[in-house]
């Protein structure tokens, strides 16, 4: 178990180190940093002083010992203009250059500075992934018992009228985008078009105070979509493991209909759909860009596409580390989930 | 809920008139017709046919579970005297389990894999009586005694996957003994198992029908386990009952055509290829739905009489002076039972040649890694352990052996698929041990051939047959163009004996049968000096094996293949091998001609092996021996010899021999080899374990 931990470990922070270096690479292209250079320095200037900018700031060096100073295992640039005054990558403005570390990058918990929000890229990280975790735990408590309740309900009758009905639900909630379910539900129940009003279309107050009023829609338009994608896989393993021969001995034993499905057939068809769930964690981090700018709720999705569109490259590293890192944990507990949900693994 | 008015002298089961069918959305296909039986209290019924004739869904139509699609049409089915027919869901939840269970042909897919065994077999006692959960366990481990498993406490605290096919299908014994059914019915129990561990299993069931008085429904295509198991015994085709009776009766004095065909295209002992080939039975299986008019049989029957035989549906006709014999032929009484069949003129010995392939000290060893994530240490399986021996031109050699012992390990090192740790393998005067398959030459490969054993699996569905034989002949270089590629596979298909339409045909259209001999035909495409046939014969059925088998036999005598026959059945091995190799946990532990193998002195391992095997016939006198404990695992075999943990030999080895040194090689005969460290006196006074009694 430890072994395999280790290297599993191992794995995930090679990985993590290509990402990231394809990511610093594709944000740090020259266009890039000319844009840069010219939101910070005046948008006016020449092509020579662009290049002077950027050689102060650090931006002429390699690539490789930039990426390595970002990651914090070279030591942050330093340099002595004409004035004599000491300006380096970890050596913060108005402060002593002598006190400064030597590294200074995501290893040492220097993020950076966002270029667009004028503060520190963790702390911004910290409150936005804080609210989107907010988002993701309600959906996740209401989404996968939900649609894990759909998939079993439907896959345990293949075929029978309650079947039919669960899998077009899940077929069309599945088939509707987020920004046409949330339209639609802004419209149903917040809007006075139709008047029921019920729900708050805009989750702004949800930042500071959580209330059913006004954070019901957004959980609901993410739930919409991603139940319906796990209940289609619920079902389809719970149809399969319900034609299984063990599901016959069971009900030729005399087990009642209701405790072959729960006692027998339950375990054994949530094995599959709960690498599906853990898989929703990446999505949800990612894909809730739409809902939280469609209810205009400032988390990690909708920071990412301010941070892209204004070419914050800093902010987009941070993100990108942060998906990184989540996309690459859930696939490890789901992995050694999955041992424990399925005791032919184990020793296999 | 149970039947307080039932009078135990009345039959347990009553089948009458039975008639099932499956809808689908095209037609209604019927799949049993008028099936009678009955199975008094303590009786042991059997219920033999080929797949498809309809058994296993006469057992299921007794547990009412024929799925969405099957429905009873017709008759009555009675349990102690009560109609299950008629019964409402709720009433057959109490019978199921409590007073009929069933025993399945896979334990490894009819047990929970994420449930423990204790939990499985502890559910039956809490469902139908009710009892505490502590009760339960003390029943559970009570029974699991009985099925005779080892650390009973410990086997309740696993999950099957942990446990041995043997272990497996006795937990599932266990669990339908768990509520003292008074019924059992078996569906093919022990089928996917091997002999020895078969022989155990069916050792248990007898004597645990004695012990707890239960009557069996025990389903078999295999005409020698029904006759070790059953009192009484129904033949199936196509769907209806032909024949029924007690067994001596059946197996003496059959009054079927179809049950004296099957019986006369088995293996019996004193069979011989040359002298006394078997009889197949002609054609083919008729699909449900294209079943003859009158008797199911007649256009294979070879006593058929147009008009009396096709004229309309046949009634069961009782033989007079049997006890409940019945049989369903119109012409019972015109046909003589007791003629002989006609012998087809015998085919000569054919004459053995020079040596084609030579093994020399080969070992085959694999690392493994062991652990819960991988990793973990790393073990040595020895699967293949010096293995020495010559085949000639001409001849069959059979490798026999349970699985574990290695026998595939060898066919994929002499194919090149994988190449041997050490010692030496010559095809004619090459080296080909550590020449992998990409590497060899054309000449090689086509050389060195193999016949499949599943006929389902190694076709490509896609492609027409006629097409993956020319494919075959293009990798193997024959041929110069396409037309003469084509000429050439038709030669083929006539080699085999397929019609040459065949070969546009798509494997789905064809039967097992018919895709074996396709597989056949390709293994032959380029002149293969040496064939290896993996049990080539066991997926089929019974009627279809002997004509397989037979093909096989012609071609090897036209073409002077060598045979490498790898089987476990030892019915087929001793009918057509000229010399046999025993292997046990990757050592041969016997070699030399069938008649010195099949007769003592014998390893005792072979002794073992020959007393498992069923045999279908009243006059034949087995030795009884049950070989105890499981086959140790090959990543940790034993020391000293490696069947010392089962040997019932072991107390006559002096100073504990068997032990500490692996026993060498020792010649008891001429060409008659034997590893074992008894000695010669003991060795001498072992007793044939098959006897055929005077008739």
């Amino acid at each position: 178990m430890l072994k395999f931990l280790i290297r599993r470990l191992a794995a995930m922070i090679f990985t993590a180190l290509c990402i990231t270096f394809v990511v610093f690479y594709l944000t740090n292209l020259p266009p890039n940093l000319e844009k840069v250079a010219k939101s910070e320095a005046g948008s006016r200037i020449s092509d020579e002083e662009v290049q002077s900018w950027l050689e102060k700031n650090g931006h002429a060096q390699p690539l490789l010992k930039r990426y390595g100073e970002w990651l914090g295992v070279v030591p942050g640039w330093t340099r002595t203009d004409e004035a004599g005054a000491v300006t380096g990558r970890c050596i913060r403005p108005k402060t002593d250059p002598a006190e400064a570390p030597h590294y200074c990058g995501i290893l040492q918990g220097d993020w950076g500075f966002s270029t667009v929000f004028r503060e520190d890229v963790s702390k911004i990280i910290a409150t936005r992934l804080g609210l989107t975790g907010l988002l993701m735990f309600w959906v996740m408590v209401t989404m996968v018992p939900l649609s894990l309740l759909i998939g079993v309900l439907a896959g345990m009758r293949e075929g029978s009228r309650l079947d039919r009905t669960l899998s077009t639900f899940s077929i069309a909630s599945t088939a509707t985008p987020e920004y046409v379910s949330g339209v639609i539900l802004i419209v149903v129940f917040a809007s006075k078009l139709v008047g029921l009003q019920w729900f708050k279309g805009s989750a702004n107050s949800a930042m500071d105070g959580l209330t059913f009023e006004n954070f019901a829609l957004p959980v609901a338009t993410i739930v919409l979509y991603g139940t319906g994608y796990i209940a289609r896989m619920t079902r389809a393993s719970m149809t399969e493991v319900m034609t299984a021969q063990y599901i016959r001995t069971a009900r030729l034993k005399g087990v009642s209909f209701a405790s072959v499905v729960v006692k027998h057939a339950l375990r054994n068809a949530l094995i599959a759909p709960f690498t599906v769930i853990m898989l929703q964690f990446p999505w949800l981090l990612n894909g809730v860009v739409i809902v939280e700018t469609l209810f205009n709720y400032k988390g990690f999705g909708w920071t990412l596409v301010s941070a892209a569109g204004n070419n914050d490259i800093q902010l987009l590293l941070g993100c990108s580390v942060v998906a990184v890192l989540v996309v690459l944990v859930t696939q490890l507990i789901s992995d050694i989930g999955y041992v424990f949900l399925n005791p032919r693994i184990r020793i296999s | 809920m149970t039947a307080t008015n039932w009078d135990p002298s009345q039959p347990i089961l009553e089948i009458d008139h039975l008639s099932i069918s499956f809808f689908t959305r095209l037609r209604e296909i019927p799949a049993v017709m008028d099936f009678s039986c009955k199975v008094m209290a303590g009786e042991a019924m059997g219920l033999v046919g080929e797949s498809g004739c309809g058994k296993s869904t006469v057992a299921l139509a007794v547990m009412r579970d024929l799925g969405k699609n099957g429905r009873i049409v017709g008759g009555t089915i009675k349990f102690k005297g009560r109609d299950l027919t008629t019964m409402s869901d709720e009433e057959l939840r109490h019978i199921r389990g409590k007073e009929i269970a069933m025993i399945y042909q896979e334990p490894m897919a009819s047990l929970n894999p994420a449930m423990k065994i204790g939990k499985q077999l502890m559910e039956v006692p809490m469902i139908h009586e009710g009892v505490s959960a502590d009760e339960a366990r003390k029943r559970a481990l009570e029974v699991v005694r009985d099925v005779r498993l080892p650390d009973p406490e410990r086997m309740l605290n696993s999950f099957p996957h942990q446990l041995s096919g043997g272990q497996q299908q006795r937990i599932v014994i266990a669990m339908a003994l768990m509520s003292k059914p008074s019924l059992l019915i078996l569906d093919e129990p022990t089928t996917a198992l091997d002999v020895t561990v078969e022989a155990a299993v069916v050792d248990l069931v007898k004597d645990l029908g004695e012990k707890y008085g239960t009557s069996m429904l025990f389903i078999s295509h295999n005409l020698g386990l029904v006759l070790e198991v059953c009192d009484r015994l129904c033949v199936m085709y196509s769907g209806e009952a032909v024949e029924t009776g007690s067994i001596v009766d059946v197996f003496n004095k059959m009054q079927h055509p179809y049950t004296q065909a099957l019986f006369r295209s088995i293996p019996l002992p004193g069979a011989d290829k040359n002298a006394r080939p078997l009889i197949a039975i002609p054609g083919n299986f008729p699909l449900p739905h294209e079943r003859p008019k009158g008797c199911n049989f007649g256009p294979r029957c070879s006593y058929f009489k147009a008009g009396q035989c096709d004229g309309g549906d046949i009634p069961m006709f009782a033989v007079a002076g049997d006890d409940r014999h019945e049989t369903r032929c119109v012409r019972v009484g015109e046909i003589d039972w007791a003629a002989k069949p006609q012998v087809k003129a015998g085919a000569a010995k054919t004459a053995i040649g020079r040596t084609v392939l030579k093994m020399d000290d080969v070992k085959k060893y694999y690392e493994v890694s062991s652990g819960m994530f991988g990793g973990g240490l790393k073990k040595v399986v020895k699967a293949n352990e010096t293995l020495s021996f010559e085949a000639r031109e001409g001849e069959t050699l059979a490798i026999v052996g349970e699985s574990g012992c290695g026998k595939s390990t060898f066919a994929k090192v002499l194919m090149g698929l994988e190449t041997a740790t050490g010692g030496k393998i010559m095809l004619y005067d090459r080296d080909i041990q550590n020449t992998p398959i990409e590497k060899r030459s054309t000449e090689t490969v086509s050389g060195v051939q193999m016949v499949f054993q599943n006929p389902f699996d190694t076709l490509n569905p896609s492609m027409t047959v006629g097409r993956q034989i020319i494919r075959a002949l293009e990798i193997f270089g024959e041929g110069a163009n396409d037309a003469e590629r084509r000429d050439r596979m038709l030669e083929l298909l006539d080699l085999v004996k397929l019609p040459r339409a065949f070969a546009d045909r798509m494997p789905r259209q064809l039967s097992g049968g018919q895709k074996q001999r396709v597989g056949i035909a390709r293994a032959f495409a380029g002149g293969a000096k040496v064939v290896v046939a993996d049990e080539p014969v066991s997926a089929l059925d019974v009627s279809v094996q002997a004509a397989v088998t037979d093909l096989l036999m012609e071609i090897q005598r036209k073409n002077r293949t060598t045979l490498l026959f790898i089987s476990h059945d030892l019915s087929i091995v001793r009918y057509l091998s000229d010399r046999v190799m025993v292997m046990y946990l990757g050592h041969v532990v016997e070699i030399g001609s069938t008649d010195q193998v099949f007769s003592p002195p014998y390893h005792p391992y072979t002794e073992a092996l020959l007393s498992a095997v069923p045999i279908a016939d009243t006059h034949v006198t087995k030795k009884h021996i049950v070989l105890e404990g499981e086959i140790p695992s090959a990543m940790n075999p034993p020391p000293g010899c490696p069947f010392q943990t089962r040997c019932r030999w072991k107390s006559k080895v002096p100073g504990g021999l068997c032990e500490k040194e692996v026993p060498p090689m020792r010649k008891v005969a001429d060409g008659h080899e034997i590893k074992c460290h008894l000695p010669e006196a003991e060795l001498a006074t072992m007793e044939p374990v098959i006897q055929i009694a005077a008739e």
